[in-house]
C-alpha cells in the first residue's frame, strides 16, 4: 500500500517526502483545487521545486485540480492542467467530466486520478471514468463500509485509494453545497467549505459564539474549547433537543483497519490536511509510514502502537477519532 | 416552457404516494419524475408499483421519467439501478455516474441534478453518452447558466429548479435515525413520521435545514417565480417543482397560470406565500448565498 500525504506549502511537501510519503498531493493557488485557502498552495515555480525535491528522493507528486469549472472561467482550469503537466507532475487529480476529457486529450501521457470530489461510490461509476478517460486511480468518498470498499476493489481494475486520517467530511464529497447555501462558495465551485472570510468568533459573556455568514454554528460555554465552525459540525436544535445533529468535531482514523485494507487490495492510503502545518504533516506521515511498514512486514502481528495513537490524537480535531463509515454503526 | 414535477424526496406511505400521484395525473404538469432517489431502505412502492404508476400517468398524457438513487453504495443498490435502467418503457434520470455507466449507449436519458454539470465540456460528454436533457445544479447562478446555455451542445434540453426545498447534501449517515438514537440499519423507518422532513434550527431558533434521512434539505423554499422571464430568456426548456407534503397541486396550478399568462406575478406570489412550508429563497440565482431572498426580477 502506498502512502499519499498532503502539502499546502513547500516546507510541508519536504516534511512529507523526508518522513516517508510515496506520493504528495498539492494544489495551485486558486479555486481550481478544493483547499483554496489564503496563504496556501503552490505557484508554478514552487511546484517545480517541490517536484524536483520529491523526485530526487523517490517520491511522486500529484496536483489536485478537483473543483468544477464554470463556463465563464473554464480556461483557468485547463491552464491549471497544462501547468501541472508542464511542471512535471506525476499525475493530476480531477473530478469534472469535461476537464478529464481535456486532460486525456491534451496530455495523453499525464496520469489521471479521479478525485473524491467525483462522488464515485461504486465500481460502475469508476469503470465509466476508466472507459472514457483511462483513469489509473480513484479516491473513494468517505461513505462506504469496509465490505463495500472490498466490493469496489474486487470489481474494477482501477487502483483504489481511501482516506486514512484527517478531518472527516460527513457528507458525500462533490454532493454537498451546504457551504454555498450559507456563503455563496462551496467546495464544488470555489474550493472552499465554510470559508474563513465568512467565519466570525463572537465573544458572549465568558463564552464565544461561532458563525458562518449569518448562521450560528455553535455556542461555547466559558472554558469550552471553540473549534473552527464547519456547518456540518455545528450544534443545532431538532425537535427541542440541542446537539451535534450531523457529527461531533472528530477526525477520521483508520490505523486499526490497515491489515484489512491491505488484504482487500486497497492501493493507497490518503491523509487529509493540506491546510495544516509542516509539523502536522511530519507527524502524521511519520506515524503512517511506520504503520504501513509494520503491516507490510507482518500483517498478522500488526497492532496499533500506543505512541502512534497518541501522536495522531494530539493532532486530531477535538482530540477525538472515529472509524467513520468504514464502521457500520457510525452510520 | 414545460412544467415538471420532480421525484418525491420524502418518505411517504404507499397510500399517500398513490393519492399524490392521482392528483398529479389531473394536475397541469407536463413531466412527472417517479421513484425513490434518497434512501434504499424506503420502499413503500416497489419497482412494479412505480411502473404501474408510470403507465397511469402516461395514460393521463404526462411524460414519465424514472429517477435513480443519488447515492449508490451497495450491490443491491446497483441491482435496483439496473432494473430501472432496463425498464424498456420510460426515460430514466441518472442521479449518479453509475447510472450514466449503465445507461450509456442504450438510448436517451436525463442527466440529473446531482451529476454536477457546470460547463459545456461536461455536458458534451454526457450528450455523447445519450443525455437529451440535463438538470442544472441547484447552486448554479443566472450568469453561470447563461454562459452554459450559450454553448449548450445541440440536442440537449435544459431543466432548472423553480420551486421547493433545495437538496443540499447527501451522507452515508442517516440523520433522522441519529436524531432518534437509532442505527441506520435499524432505523424503524422513522422518516415515515416526518412527511415534510425534520426541521433543524440554529441555537438562536432560526430555521436552517431540514433532515430527510441521508439527505439534507434547506429549510427555506426555493421560489424562482419572480424571475420566470429570466429563465425563459435563457431558453430553459423545463422548470421543476419539487413535491412538498402539502399544497403541491395548488402550487402547480399557480405556476401553470403564470406560464400561460392567465395570472400575473403579484397575484401568483400572494397565492403562493401561505402555501409554502418555509420562507422563500432565491440567492443562488443571484450568484450569492443560496439562502438569500430578493424576490424581484432584475431591474
Amino acid at each position: 500500500m502506498e502512502l499519499v500525504c498532503p502539502a499546502g506549502t513547500l516546507p510541508a511537501l519536504k516534511a512529507a517526502v523526508d518522513h516517508g510519503a510515496d506520493w504528495v498531493y498539492i494544489g495551485f493557488r486558486d479555486e481550481t483545487n478544493a483547499r483554496n485557502f489564503a496563504g496556501l498552495n503552490f505557484d508554478a515555480a514552487a511546484a517545480r521545486q517541490g517536484i524536483a525535491y520529491a523526485h530526487a528522493r523517490g517520491a511522486r507528486v500529484l496536483v489536485a485540480i478537483n473543483t468544477y469549472p464554470q463556463t465563464q472561467s473554464w480556461r483557468r482550469w485547463t491552464d491549471a492542467v497544462d501547468r501541472a503537466a508542464d511542471v512535471g507532475a506525476d499525475a493530476v487529480i480531477l473530478a469534472d467530466l469535461g476537464l478529464l476529457r481535456y486532460a486525456a486529450t491534451a496530455h495523453p501521457r499525464l496520469a489521471l486520478h479521479l478525485s473524491v470530489q467525483g462522488s464515485a461510490t461504486s465500481y460502475e461509476a469508476i469503470e465509466l471514468y476508466r472507459e472514457l478517460f483511462g483513469i489509473r486511480r480513484a479516491v473513494l468518498p468517505r461513505v462506504l463500509s469496509l465490505a463495500q470498499v472490498e466490493q469496489v476493489v474486487a470489481r474494477t481494475s482501477v487502483e483504489i485509494e481511501v482516506f486514512g486520517f484527517g478531518g472527516l467530511c460527513v457528507m458525500v464529497e462533490g454532493r454537498c453545497v451546504l457551504s454555498s447555501f450559507v456563503t455563496g462558495e462551496s467546495p464544488n465551485t470555489a474550493g472552499a467549505c465554510s470559508p474563513a472570510r465568512s467565519v466570525r468568533w463572537e465573544p458572549r459573556g465568558e463564552g464565544v459564539d461561532t458563525r458562518v455568514g449569518p448562521v450560528l454554528v455553535n455556542r461555547f460555554a466559558p472554558g469550552e474549547k471553540a473549534g473552527y465552525p464547519t456547518l456540518c459540525k455545528g450544534r443545532y436544535r431538532v425537535a427541542g433537543q440541542a446537539y451535534y445533529a450531523f457529527e461531533e468535531p472528530v477526525s477520521l482514523n483508520t490505523l486499526a483497519l490497515l491489515p484489512k485494507l491491505a488484504a482487500m487490495g486497497v492501493a493507497a492510503i490518503k491523509l487529509e490536511g493540506r491546510q495544516r502545518s509542516p509539523a502536522y504533516v511530519e507527524q502524521i506521515t511519520r506515524v503512517w509510514r511506520a504503520a504501513i511498514d509494520a503491516c507490510r512486514r507482518d500483517p498478522a502481528a500488526y497492532a496499533v502502537r500506543r505512541e502512534w495513537a497518541q501522536a495522531l490524537a494530539n493532532v486530531s480535531e477535538g482530540q477525538q477519532c472515529t472509524l467513520g463509515a468504514y464502521h457500520r454503526p457510525w452510520k | 416552457m414545460k412544467l415538471a414535477l420532480g421525484p418525491v424526496l420524502y418518505y411517504w406511505s404507499a397510500e399517500r404516494l398513490l393519492a399524490f400521484y392521482e392528483e398529479a395525473a389531473a394536475a397541469p404538469v407536463d413531466i412527472v419524475y417517479l421513484g425513490e432517489t434518497v434512501c434504499s431502505r424506503r420502499h413503500s412502492l416497489r419497482p412494479p408499483d412505480w411502473l404501474a404508476l408510470g403507465e397511469r400517468l402516461a395514460a393521463a398524457g404526462k411524460e414519465v421519467v424514472l429517477s435513480t438513487q443519488a447515492l449508490v453504495e451497495s450491490e443491491s443498490d446497483l441491482k435496483a439501478l439496473r432494473r430501472l435502467v432496463s425498464n424498456g418503457r420510460f426515460l430514466v434520470e441518472a442521479n449518479d455516474m453509475a447510472a450514466v455507466k449503465c445507461l450509456a449507449g442504450r438510448g436517451p436519458f436525463v442527466a440529473g441534478t446531482h451529476l454536477n454539470v457546470y460547463n459545456p465540456a461536461t455536458l458534451a460528454v454526457l450528450a455523447e453518452l445519450g443525455a437529451v436533457r440535463f438538470v442544472a445544479p441547484v447552486e448554479m447562478s443566472q450568469a453561470a447558466l447563461a454562459a452554459l446555455q450559450a454553448e449548450r451542445p445541440a440536442g440537449v434540453a435544459t431543466e432548472a429548479w423553480l420551486y421547493g426545498r433545495l437538496p443540499l447534501a447527501f451522507s452515508a449517515r442517516c440523520f433522522t435515525a441519529r436524531h432518534y438514537n437509532l442505527q441506520k440499519d435499524d432505523c424503524r423507518f422513522r422518516c415515515l413520521d416526518h412527511p415534510e422532513g425534520l426541521s433543524l434550527f440554529t441555537l438562536e431558533g432560526e430555521p436552517f435545514l431540514t433532515l430527510n434521512g441521508v439527505q439534507t434539505l434547506s429549510a427555506q423554499v426555493l421560489n424562482l417565480l419572480p424571475v420566470l422571464d429570466e429563465l425563459r430568456a435563457l431558453r430553459v426548456d423545463v422548470v421543476r417543482v419539487s413535491p412538498q407534503a402539502r399544497h403541491t397541486g395548488r402550487v402547480l396550478e399557480v405556476f401553470r397560470s403564470v406560464l400561460d399568462g392567465t395570472m400575473d406575478l403579484r397575484a401568483a406570489l400572494a397565492v403562493l406565500e401561505p402555501l409554502m412550508p418555509g420562507a422563500p429563497c432565491d440567492g443562488y440565482w443571484r450568484g450569492g448565498a443560496g439562502m438569500g431572498w430578493r424576490g424581484q426580477a432584475r431591474p
